[in-house]
């Protein structure tokens, strides 16, 4: 990935002026994809059960701070409601495996179909209303989703939600397992099995939003982002594009709260409300806004954050969390990603000195 | 008085303003010529503290670098900005009286009146939003506004800049009676050379950020060069 | 008979309409005053504070201590209280966000992840200092009530409606008639303009978190009455959010018209529409009857995109 290339509204002086794509800094990134592809895939093997379920959610988090980020960091409207999205496909999930037995891959076909529809409904007042006002209609939705989990309490288990049966649980379906026996020799856990799954849809939806941005459209979209009117003068569809965009940021954010579902195997609702929205919201600008790295660094961050802090006083750890946030803030609005850019800045430009 | 030398300044790496030195003496009218992009905005907002600069910048002998905008407002320097830059929201009087806002004397509400009387037109839409009126009344608006602060140095950007022909020569008109009668110096930056030399008493040319050429403004006008580029004919 | 009974419901009827008033007045008072805080820094700065719940909860926290269950007269601990939280507001704009927002060069949102921040800070300071069990507050005006048609309106709905109109009223004094409050409004509108006519705006934006900070240590003493806890303001600065959002978030007059039309709805939905689907919520454990009033919001919004009150936005090319 050239980060280098991916656009960023920031002015960040200090990573344009020494990035000439020279063989050198290929060769590095080139070895460092290499080596994050070694690291993703061998994790679980390595690691205990808690640990790769932990990792899990960051995968499942991170697709959906992926869809916040195409519609916020790249399109340029905010949402403080994802966390109702990604609660739409939490709860397709949980209710079509727990009621119907339907197999996963379905249900994440219905949640996105069922967010996507959601998303452009919520999208179409963003036709006429924007900045702190459409804020306001996302927080909305974010405020009542936990509540309409409880209302249809037949459906979706009400405040207790969904748990999943042991028979209702993803485990590995026994041709993977044969065949992960006959190349290794040993059994292909449900948990590793999970992971591996999570991490194929993550890799394939980070690959799809990246090729997505780069090409006419994601143009268009940072066009949109940058300045509405001109976007307008130059024939770009604005209203379709922000319209289509909230859908398929809807849709992404689905696609995690299936994940981690899959993963948890429950649904519950005081999980998707508006504290998720914020910490979505949080996640895509600790890992950097426009970024495609970004929305991975950033559920990275939120699932470990807490460890971080000492154990001897948890109740001060949002305190420590909150001033983390801030002093991260000052030192650098691009985030973690930017805060490696400029780092990675300094490397090159004392290499070549 | 303002005594500026081997200013450099601009907008993030970009160095607009290359190398400038150029001085205004009290009470003294100077113009600065300059096309499109030459660096005459940046030139007066690093004056006034609104952009980083390196360089020399003294007036009355401290120097400006450094200061913010309403410390510089402060020492005595007004700024109408391109574009008028009225506060749309606030009525005229509003407007006028917050051009006050530096002075810590009770002669504020006569200063309103006697504004009001040299420019009657602002008189008349006194609490009218500044943003109800047209281009002229506004950059005579922004005027009376700066001069509300009692500066000893006005700066103005372009006032000539969307107004029609005679609106701009009235606007003209009053700075130089205002001149006259205030005793503030004035430092004007201009594509408008034709009016702008009318009343000045030297002036300096701008090109890519640069000084090209100084003199006085009969000088300047009869110049060859000057008068193809800035007076057309 | 039958006329004394149809009488009698259409009283009772009477009196329930003028109790669901006065208690939307009373919350949609306290609404008004957060949303006004939310207001004036918006106003002065474009910024959306979601910290303001969480440090108007911290005030209050503030208040508490320092009355220390009635050592320290209410008011009096109510008024150093005030100071403490005008001062703390201006230090959280000069030690926070000025320096994220010189930073980020006109980016939302890393303003946006500062004040979320805060939020997380403060939410989670005051439990941990004092505790998570809920305190005992007292009630600002005393439990009296008086007698008005039937219904009671309690000195605490009267005497939140006057600190509200004692607000509107310095602030108005504030804005129209002093030389800060001038050079305030003057930021609001053009602040480099007010920069070139010598207004400091870094001091006017201290200010303007200062006043914020102090009107929510107001509201949260108005409300702590209920039982303090580190919730207090949670759902009130959701309602608060969406009164400014419905006057148009660049309006003070706005936000209190905004503030008492949705503690009304909610609170008129909670009776007259309790059948209906939807219409009464919970949240986090507090009654939250804001559908209806989100619903009222959209459809203003999409009419005025800007609020009832709001200036419409001007695109140029």
């Amino acid at each position: 990935m050239t980060a280098a290339a991916a656009p960023s509204e920031l002015p960040d002086t200090s990573s344009e002026v020494p990035t000439r794509p020279n063989r050198k800094a290929l060769m590095i990134k080139t070895v460092l994809c290499v080596v994050g592809a070694v690291v993703l895939i061998q994790m679980p093997l390595l690691m205990d059960r808690s640990t790769t379920q932990r990792l899990t959610q960051v995968l499942a988090i991170a697709v959906a701070v992926l869809g916040l980020n195409l519609l916020t960091g790249f399109n340029g409207q905010i949402s403080v409601g994802h966390s109702a999205f990604m609660g739409i496909g939490a709860y397709a999930t949980a209710i079509m495996m727990a009621r119907h037995e339907s197999p996963f891959i379905l249900t994440m076909m219905v949640a996105m179909v069922v967010a996507f529809a959601v998303g452009v409904v919520v999208g179409l007042p963003a036709l006429r209303i924007r900045g702190v006002y459409l804020a306001l209609v996302t927080l909305a939705l974010a405020a009542m989703f936990p509540q309409l989990v409880v209302r249809f309490s037949g459906l979706t288990g009400g405040s207790t939600g969904i748990t999943l049966e042991d028979t209702q649980q993803v485990t590995t379906p026994q041709p993977v397992n044969d065949l992960f026996k006959s190349l290794t020799g040993s059994r292909l856990l449900d948990n590793q099995y999970r992971y591996y799954l999570a991490l194929v849809v993550a890799v394939v939806c980070f690959v799809l939003v990246r090729n997505l941005v780069k090409s006419r459209v994601g143009r268009a979209l940072i066009a949109i982002r940058d300045n509405e009117t001109p976007a307008e003068v130059l024939g770009v569809n604005v209203g379709a594009y922000k319209v289509a965009t909230f859908g398929v940021s809807a849709m992404l954010a689905a696609i995690g709260g299936s994940l981690f579902v899959m993963n948890a195997d429950q649904a519950v609702p005081s999980e998707f409300g508006i504290q998720v929205s914020i910490e979505l919201l949080t996640a895509v600008v600790v890992g950097g806004v426009a970024t495609f790295v970004g929305p991975a660094v950033g559920a990275l961050a939120l699932v470990y954050v807490s460890d971080l802090f000492p154990k001897e006083h948890p109740e001060y750890a949002p305190v420590l969390f909150g001033l983390t946030l801030i002093v991260l803030m000052i030192i650098s609005p691009g985030g973690i990603v930017g805060l490696a850019k400029q780092g990675w800045a300094r490397l090159v430009r004392s290499r070549s000195a | 008085m303002l005594w500026v030398e081997n200013l450099t300044g601009g907008y993030g790496p970009v160095q607009v303003v290359q190398g400038l030195s150029f001085e205004v003496a009290a009470g003294e009218v100077v113009v600065i010529l300059g096309a499109n992009g030459s660096g005459k905005t940046t030139t007066l907002r690093t004056i006034s503290g609104m952009i980083h600069g390196r360089g020399t910048v003294t007036f009355d002998g401290t120097s400006l670098l450094g200061k913010r905008p309403d410390q510089i407002v402060r020492m005595g320097i007004a700024h109408v900005p391109q574009g008028r830059g009225t506060i749309t929201d606030l009525t005229v009087e509003e407007n006028l009286r917050l051009g006050a806002y530096v002075r810590a004397d009770r002669e504020v509400e006569e200063d309103i009146e006697q504004w009001c009387a040299v420019f009657p037109r602002l008189g008349e839409r006194r609490d009218q939003p500044a943003g109800s009126m047209s281009g002229g009344e506004q950059q005579m608006l922004a005027i009376a506004r700066a001069l509300m602060s009692k500066p000893k140095l006005l700066l103005l950007d372009e006032p000539s800049l969307g107004l029609a022909p005679l609106v701009t020569r009235e606007v003209f008109e009053k700075l130089e009676s205002i001149n006259r009668e205030t005793g503030a110096a004035v430092l004007v930056v201009e594509q408008n050379a034709g009016l702008a030399l009318g009343i000045s008493s030297r002036g300096y040319v701008l090109e890519t950020g640069q000084i090209v050429a100084q003199g006085s403004s009969e000088e300047l006008s009869t110049d060859e060069a000057v008068r193809q580029a800035y007076l057309g004919y | 008979m039958m006329v004394t009974a149809l009488l009698a419901e259409e009283v009772s009827a009477l009196t329930n309409f003028l109790q669901y008033t006065f208690l939307g007045l009373q919350k949609g008072a306290v609404y008004a005053t957060i949303a006004l805080a939310l207001v004036i820094i918006f106003r002065v700065s474009g910024i959306l504070n979601f910290a303001q719940g969480e440090m108007a909860t911290f005030s209050t926290f503030i208040t508490w201590a320092i009355w220390g269950d009635g050592r320290v007269p209410i008011w009096a601990a109510l008024a150093l209280s005030l100071v403490v939280s005008f001062a703390l507001g201006a230090s959280i704009e000069r030690l926070v966000i000025r320096p994220v927002s010189k930073k980020a060069a006109g980016n939302p949102l890393p303003i946006v992840i500062a004040t979320i921040g805060l939020y997380l800070a403060f939410s989670a300071l005051a439990p941990a200092i004092w505790g998570t069990d809920a305190k005992r507050f007292p009630t600002l005006f005393g439990e009296g009530s008086l007698s008005l048609a039937g219904a009671s309106i309690s000195y605490q709905t009267l005497g939140t409606l006057a600190v509200l109109a004692v607000v509107v009223g310095l602030l108005f004094v504030l804005f129209q008639k002093t030389k800060i409050g001038l050079a305030m409004r003057g930021v609001a509108s053009n602040a480099e303009s007010a920069s070139l006519v010598g207004v400091s705006v870094g001091s006017v934006l201290m200010l303007g978190w200062a006043l914020s900070s102090a009107m929510g240590c107001m509201a949260g003493a108005l409300t702590a009455n209920v039982g303090l806890n580190g919730a207090l303001m949670i759902a009130p600065l959701i309602y608060a959010f969406a009164a400014a959002t419905l006057g148009g978030f660049d309006s003070p007059a706005g936000a209190v018209v905004g503030g008492l039309i949705v503690g009304l709805v909610a609170e008129y939905s909670a009776d007259y529409l309790a059948e209906v689907p939807f219409t009464t919520i919970t949240f986090i454990g507090e009654q939250l009857r804001i559908f209806p009033a989100f619903l009222l919001i959209l459809v203003v919004l999409l009419v005025r995109p800007q609020g009832l009150f709001g200036k419409p936005q001007v695109t140029r090319v």
